[in-house]
């Protein structure tokens, strides 16, 4: 299995080679991919169900118990279905969206990536390298949210969510740190097995509110949800794949996957309902103020997400068995609706409700399918929604404990759902006609395979569940509660308080929705008078706030002046050197002067004199060439002594350096003013302190034994172990190859940092 | 001010320092030589010419921009690490190809050349993407 995961990200970066010809059908040839994984994980559902799939995978670190391990369990298949799935349809919906829009190589690249690791932090068996897809994940939808980086909300919003999950991602770590030393393992079959005492142990607590604060960020609950709705920035392919179906699930994968380990417990049977009850509450409550179509789906994804985490902190067996079932109800009709928007936005170039208006004429195969997904979302039969809305009922109704909060919590929220479906139907399909009409309606196939595919699958699933409880949620459920159930779907359950709850709400949301134009005022008003914090700019606030302060205290060391820089660093290491000279009475060395010939003496002559002309000069391109002819002269010693890389190295630096400086002696003003002579004694001590300070540890430096010179490892075994005669060169691009690869990256950042500072410096200089 | 002696030994020399360079990249492992140093002689090949006339002008005539020699670099000096991690399972083990020329006797290649050349491209890229830089904003002219 690790080919499989092994090979998306291959495909990722041979996307790019594709010919040129291929680029207006990429989407659709990259959905190949996912298509075969679906079929893959399909057709491997009958044997996840005997027993589940367990691979060895590959073994990393073993000693810090880092291993590549797979497990397709009921749990896994769920999501890697759901992944693969959505994706296979989301590449086919991209293909028609982005048509037109440049970048999109770096698109599909950074897609393709997400998909791997998505399915990776799903398959995956071992949490650290789960943790590694996770923030893998948060990375590539940085880089999907802000692909319209023109755009100042683009930017911003994609650091917004990046820095929440990434902070959340930082507690997931340490929460996975502290797993691991109660237990012993990252492997969290072994974690599982031993999860007995874990409730127990001191550290329990610290865990769980560290890993529950990395579920939070990622599924965007109460207060971290307010990264999503600025999410919707991104294409809204990504919208449909990431922020609705897949990305922010995550979480809730999870908290299902650690349940038999942290769950059943006062604190998880505490903490995590009442953060998923506020979120699904105010998203819902939120979801009925906003205008944009994608905001409404927004807030209505954070409050199903809200749902998904309340019904797993309830933490009984019909609950995980809810929020399993509402977990593919949901991402069937948001993957839907979010399509339905991106291809109204595109074809009637508005997303605004107020705008929309008696589309169902012009577009009515659109709008039958809309419904359909509309009405899993509102929860009303024969869709699988429904399905889904009953047995969430049902379990919040035999929630042991604050029952009666939960339900009422639950019902105001679907009242919330249904009003808003209503208001999606309607405003956009049904009534007056609006401002915006459609344009053309070319090309709608790919853009409505993926509504039309999910829609039809909600509608079949909710006539015929016995499929889908079957292979899917059963073994699902298997891997949350650790011991086998029957899990039996019905469309109908009878007339009993869970179906009066349903209907309730259904007649309540109706009611509501025609009753909105004076509801939506009195909801301003309350509002404007309450809930006026935005989350979101207080967090950017916060942060600008956060980087005014610590630029002001940085600026008393930070001056920007260089000279100064390289001053404080001359003194203190100086000083430093110099005290310990001092106290160890180091200075005395054992000098042997062997004879050199007379070539070097004068070399030596000339160089001393150079660099004295180069501080008394006052031409500064004669001070340069000095310089210069430092340089080279202290490469013609490298060479006397043998050190023929360092020689040809440093020669050519040098030549590089004296260009570099003859450029920037051309920007100068043309009058110098020169430094006083007060300065240039003060330069001078410490430019004589500091140089007899580095000849003096030179001179130590050739007494200094050690044992085992490691030069004498290199000497024996650069020809025998890495087939080259020149050990420098050896050591650089094989024995120590690492360090290399770090200077050179090194020496990237420095060149980008460069040419970044000098480009947008126009003013200064 | 032109400099004509800059001028005709740029052009005339530019060959010659690319092939020098290429030659001291090869040698690099049994002899002195190696990446960076043939990467800033090569990289010296176009400093020079483009002090000696315009930026622009060199621009049109090289073939690939320098972030993307930069980007290639750093990304073959990755990729060499990969056979290693692949069919030793040691991270940066250096995989090396044995094979006999008939002129040339007994010829080795291995990941670390292919590191070697990572360093190379790199590093030629980054001395022209600084000095281009230079050139261009601060608007060098001779």
């Amino acid at each position: 299995m690790t080919l499989i995961i092994a090979s998306i990200f291959i495909v990722a970066i041979i996307s790019f080679f594709l010919p040129r010809k291929a680029h207006n059908y990429k989407g659709v040839i990259l959905s190949v991919l996912p298509l075969t994984l679906f079929l893959y994980f399909f057709l491997a559902a009958g044997e996840v169900k005997n027993q589940g799939i367990y691979d060895e995978g590959v073994e990393w670190i073993p000693s810090m118990g880092l291993n590549v391990t797979w497990v397709l369990d009921g749990l896994s298949s769920l999501f890697a279905l759901l992944i693969t799935g959505i994706g296979t349809l989301v590449f086919l919906y991209a293909n028609a969206y982005m048509k037109g829009y440049h970048g999109t190589d770096k698109f599909y690249f950074y897609l393709l990536m997400f998909m791997g690791a998505m399915l990776g932090l799903v398959l995956s068996g071992n949490l650290l390298i789960v943790f590694l897809f996770w923030e893998l994940t948060s990375f590539t939808s940085y880089f999907l949210i802000c692909f319209f980086h023109e755009k100042q909300e683009s930017r911003s919003a994609s650091l917004q969510a990046l820095l929440i999950t990434a902070f959340g991602g930082l507690a997931l770590f340490a929460g996975i740190i502290l797993l691991y030393i109660i237990t012993g393992s990252f492997n969290f079959i072994e974690i599982i097995e031993n999860s007995g005492d874990i409730s127990r142990h001191p550290l329990y607590v610290p865990t769980l509110i560290l890993i529950l604060i990395g579920v939070f960020t990622k599924s965007a609950q109460f207060p971290f949800h307010f990264w999503l709705p600025g999410a919707m920035q991104a294409p809204t392919p990504v919208s449909a794949y990431l922020h609705s179906a897949t990305m922010v699930k995550a979480g809730v994968y999870l908290l299902a996957r650690l349940n038999p380990v942290l769950g059943n417990t006062p604190e998880w049977q505490i903490i995590v309902p009442l953060f998923g009850g506020m979120t699904m509450f105010v998203g819902a409550y939120l979801s009925i103020s906003q205008r944009d179509l994608k905001a409404i789906l927004a807030y209505t994804t954070i409050s199903g997400l809200g749902t998904l985490v309340l019904l797993l902190g309830i933490d009984t067996m019909l609950s995980v068995k809810a929020a399993l079932l509402f977990l593919i109800v949901h991402a069937f009709y948001k993957a839907a609706l979010f399509m339905i928007a991106g291809y109204i936005d595109k074809k009637t170039g508005t997303r605004d409700i107020k705008n929309l208006g008696g589309l169902y004429k012009q577009m009515p195969v659109l709008f039958i399918f809309s419904s359909l997904a509309l009405l899993s979302m509102a929860g009303l039969p024969p869709m699988l929604g429904f399905i889904g809305k009953e047995l969430i009922y049902e379990a919040k109704v035999q929630t042991p404990g604050i029952a009666n909060l939960i339900i009422v919590l639950g019902v105001a929220s679907n009242i919330f759902m249904v009003w808003v479906s209503a208001m999606f139907a309607y405003d956009v399909f049904l009534g007056n006609k609006g401002i915006n009409q459609p344009k053309d309606k070319k090309n709608s196939f790919l853009y409505l395979l993926g509504p039309v595919c999910l829609s039809l699958l909600s509608l079949l699933s909710g006539l015929f569940p016995s499929f889908v409880s079957e292979m899917i949620i059963e073994p699902a459920l298997s891997s949350v509660i650790t011991y086998g159930i029957d899990v039996k779907l019905k469309l109908w359950h009878g007339f009993n308080l869970v179906f009066m709850l349903s209907a309730f709400t259904v007649l309540t949301g109706l009611l509501l929705f025609t009753l909105r134009k004076w509801l939506v005022m009195l909801l301003e008003i309350i509002n404007r008078k309450w809930f006026y914090m935005n989350f979101s700019e207080i967090f950017n606030i916060v942060i600008d706030r956060f980087i005014k302060f610590s630029n002001n205290k940085t600026k008393y060391i930070q001056h920007g002046y260089h000279r100064f820089y390289l001053m404080t660093i001359f003194i203190i290491t100086a000083i430093s050197v110099w005290v310990q000279i001092y106290i160890t009475k180091g200075w005395q060395t054992d000098l042997q002067f062997s004879v050199f010939p007379v070539y070097i003496a004068i070399l030596i002559f000339l160089l001393i004199s150079s660099t004295i002309f180069t501080t008394i000069s006052k031409s500064r391109l004669a001070a340069i060439i000095a310089m210069g002819v430092v340089g080279y002269g202290i490469a013609l010693i490298y060479l006397y002594y043998s050190a023929i890389d360092l020689a040809i190295t440093q020669l050519v630096v040098e030549t590089l350096t004296v260009v570099i400086f003859v450029l920037v002696l051309q920007r100068l003003p043309a009058f110098a003013t020169m430094s006083s002579v007060r300065d240039r004694i003060r330069d001078a001590l410490i430019a004589l302190s500091f140089g007899s300070f580095m000849t003096l540890l030179a001179l130590k430096a050739i007494d200094v034994n050690f044992n085992h010179p490691i030069s004498d490892y290199f000497v024996e075994n650069s020809y025998i172990k890495a087939y080259g005669e020149n050990i420098v060169n050896v050591i650089l691009v094989d024995f120590r190859a690492l360090d290399t690869l770090g200077e050179i990256t090194v020496l990237t950042i420095a060149a980008l940092g460069a040419f970044a500072l000098i480009k947008l410096n126009k003013t200064k200089i | 001010m032109k400099s004509y002696i800059l001028l005709i030994a740029s052009r005339n020399l530019r060959w010659f320092f690319i092939i020098v360079s290429i030659i001291v990249f090869f040698r690099g492992h049994n002899a002195p030589g190696g990446g960076f140093i043939g990467g800033l002689i090569a990289a010296c090949a176009v400093i020079f010419d483009s002090l000696a006339t315009d930026v622009k002008i060199i621009k049109k005539y090289i073939p690939v921009t320098p972030e993307f020699l930069i980007g290639s670099g750093l990304t073959l000096a990755l990729l060499s690490i990969l056979p290693g991690i692949i069919s030793q399972k040691e991270f940066f083990k250096g995989i090396w190809l044995k094979f006999v020329l008939p002129v040339a006797g007994e010829i080795k290649i291995g990941t670390p050349l292919l590191f070697d050349l990572g360093v190379y491209f790199t590093v030629l890229g980054v001395v022209i993407l600084l000095l281009f830089t230079l050139m261009e904003e601060w608007k060098w002219k001779f």
